[in-house]
């Protein structure tokens, strides 16, 4: 009777979407009067034990190389085998664990919430939270299995820590062998991941063209911040792919999402309508997007940003 | 080579979010349903363009869901594919759709099950690892290229922070998003042609869902913007410290 947190890893780092997992893993377990655990696969660098301050007792960890890999089947395998009597697995809902956490649910014969965004309700049964019609409405879904899975939306909850240190220790666990060849490796380095970004600076079709993204990248060097885009201006070229936000394109969450160029069409809203806070940056005072912003600026991106720029530089020399 | 392609039917992207019956039912009042637009624009479509590349390649669309379910599987016919098979049944849960879909692609000894990496509806993105589990078969989600080399496949797919490339041999689950292929639309020729493929209708076999929707919810409205004057950006910068406090 446990919960157990699956704490994804990349590089041999623990992803920070793993530390509010392991936060709602702990607040769960206080919830339900039991320990909150945790299992590490493959080779980690960090210290484990730091995973205590987020409530974490214990970590298991298997830490075979070969596991560096994400395979589905493969991780699904190996959680089930670490996961003994758990009752509760909570892990991300970020790439690895939208491809794991199905399986697991198949396997262990366990109801499945992907995108939780709170704790259950367990006043009557077990009640989760989740995101659905991509950021436009929350489902309150009842889990009607004995052992549950929970993939927490990135961003959705949180992290908290406190003193702590977590024990660490392997777990014996036979490693089935994958199906799946990989090739390539092709990791985006350097840049913040915008999956994990807690800010984003965004352009639109507003900006002209790929030459005058200089305003969008300097303002997010200097705010630490990943860079992303409407759709148009991946599918002409402006920028790559793996940048598009919205409906069709990656679903983000950050704490300040800023948006410059872009009139903020419902499918775009629809990828970034879940980020904290919002500033929008348009010429136009009927564009749609204002309607969803926090804070914004009615004026010309050419004019407006390099103000901004030069404003943020201030602050942050002071 | 058998491929079966899952195609959900969700309602059009700029659909008005609403819920009736004390918050527990979607408002379909006025509502157009689409394709999904995973499952159209790069699961159906990659699909469509391996079989006009190999003749041979047998192509049949699958969903699980009542009649109202029918013009959107005529509209993936008018795109292309042999036939379509249709589950006469409610959507219950990810698991009793997953395993209708498992069980059809068992019986047709299907080698690839392509599906969207998620309904933009109820958004779990979980069918296709589940379908693969109760298949036993490999599963490779997110994927933005695929290909068939020797026999086997060759995917791009997104990984945490990047993407990898890798191989695989069938019986094959993969989850398609950007990147697979690019929108079509369907021709006059595509959409007469659709209206004598075959369309079958089966009934489901008995699966006790895991899940089930207890009520929905809208998010609180925002508070409405805050506006700063374009002559002072020092002003938005000062809010987003000291207020919002996000920088
Ligand atoms: C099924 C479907 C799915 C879709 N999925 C997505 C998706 O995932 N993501 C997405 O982004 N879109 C998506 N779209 C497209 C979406 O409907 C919009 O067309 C798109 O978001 C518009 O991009 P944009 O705001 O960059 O360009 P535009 O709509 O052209 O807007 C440009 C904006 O820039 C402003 N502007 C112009 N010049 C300046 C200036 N000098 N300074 C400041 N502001 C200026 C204009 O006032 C305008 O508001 C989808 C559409 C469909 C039908
Ligand atoms: N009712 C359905 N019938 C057929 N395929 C479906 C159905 N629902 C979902 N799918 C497939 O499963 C994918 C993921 O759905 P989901 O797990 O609900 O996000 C979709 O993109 C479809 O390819």
């Amino acid at each position: 009777m446990s919960i157990l947190v699956f704490i994804d890893q990349a590089d041999g780092h623990i992803k920070k979407a793993s530390f509010e997992a392991a936060t709602y893993g702990a607040k769960l377990a206080a919830q339900l009067g039991t320990t909150a655990e945790a299992l590490v696969l493959g080779t980690v660098s960090d210290d484990l034990s730091t995973l205590g301050q987020y409530g974490i007792k214990k970590v298991h960890t298997v830490s075979d190389a070969s596991l560096n890999k994400m395979d589905a089947a493969v991780y699904a395998d190996v959680i089930a085998q670490a996961a003994g009597q758990a009752t509760v697995i909570v892990l991300s809902n970020n790439t690895t664990g939208k491809a794991v956490a199905p399986r697991l649910s198949v396997k262990l014969k366990a109801g499945l919430v992907s995108g939780a965004i709170s704790l259950p309700d367990t006043s009557q049964g077990f009640v989760v939270r989740k995101s659905v019609f991509s950021g436009k409405a929350f489902a309150n879904i009842a889990v009607k299995t004995d052992k549950k899975i929970i993939a927490l939306n990135p961003n959705a909850f949180g992290t908290e820590t406190g003193a702590g240190s977590a024990e660490v220790a392997a777990v014996q666990a036979s490693i089935p062998a994958s199906n799946v060849e990989v090739v390539a490796v092709n990791k985006v380095s350097g840049e913040v991941p915008l999956s994990e970004a807690d800010i984003v600076v965004s352009g639109g079709r507003g900006l002209k063209g790929p030459e005058n993204w200089g305003l969008v990248t300097e303002l997010a060097q200097l705010l630490g911040a990943a860079t992303a885009c409407s759709r148009p201006v991946a599918d002409i070229h402006w920028r790559p792919h793996h940048e598009h936000v919205g409906q069709t394109g990656l679903a983000i969450a950050p704490n300040l999402y800023i948006a410059i160029g872009i009139s903020g069409a419902i499918q775009h809203l629809a990828g970034v309508n879940r980020s904290k806070t919002i500033v929008v940056i348009n010429k136009d005072p009927e564009a749609p997007f204002f309607k969803a912003a926090d804070y914004g600026i009615v004026g010309d991106a050419f004019e407006v940003v390099p103000k901004v720029i030069e404003a943020v530089k201030k602050i942050k020399a002071s | 080579m058998k491929i079966l392609v899952c195609i959900s039917k969700t309602p059009d992207t700029t659909a008005k979010i609403a819920f009736t019956d004390n918050n527990t039912k979607f408002a379909t009042d006025g509502v157009q349903w689409i394709i999904n637009p995973y499952d159209e624009w790069y699961a159906l479509v990659r699909a469509i363009e391996l079989k006009e590349a190999d003749p041979s390649i047998a192509l049949h669309l699958l969903n699980v869901g009542g009649a109202d379910s029918e013009p959107i599987i005529r509209k993936a016919l008018a795109l292309g594919g042999d036939e379509a098979i249709r589950v006469n049944s409610e959507e219950n849960d990810s698991f009793f759709v997953a395993s209708q879909i498992a069980n059809i692609a068992k019986e047709g000894g299907y080698d690839l099950v392509f599906t969207g990496k998620e309904t933009i509806d109820y958004n779990g993105s979980s069918i296709g690892g589940m379908v693969a589990e109760l298949l036993g078969n490999t599963y490779i989600s997110h994927a933005t290229k695929f290909d068939l080399q020797d026999g086997k496949a060759l995917v791009t797919r997104e990984i945490e922070g990047g993407e990898e490339q890798c191989q695989a041999a069938f019986p094959l689950v993969v989850s398609c998003q950007k990147g697979m292929a690019e929108q079509r639309i369907p021709n006059m020729k595509g959409i007469m042609g659709a209206r004598t493929k075959p369309l079958k209708v089966v009934e489901p076999i008995a699966v006790d869902s895991m899940t089930s929707v207890v009520s929905f919810e809208l998010p609180p409205a925002k508070a409405g913007v805050k506006l700063v004057s374009a002559d002072q950006p020092e002003e938005l910068v000062r809010l987003l410290r000291e207020e919002a406090k996000v920088i």
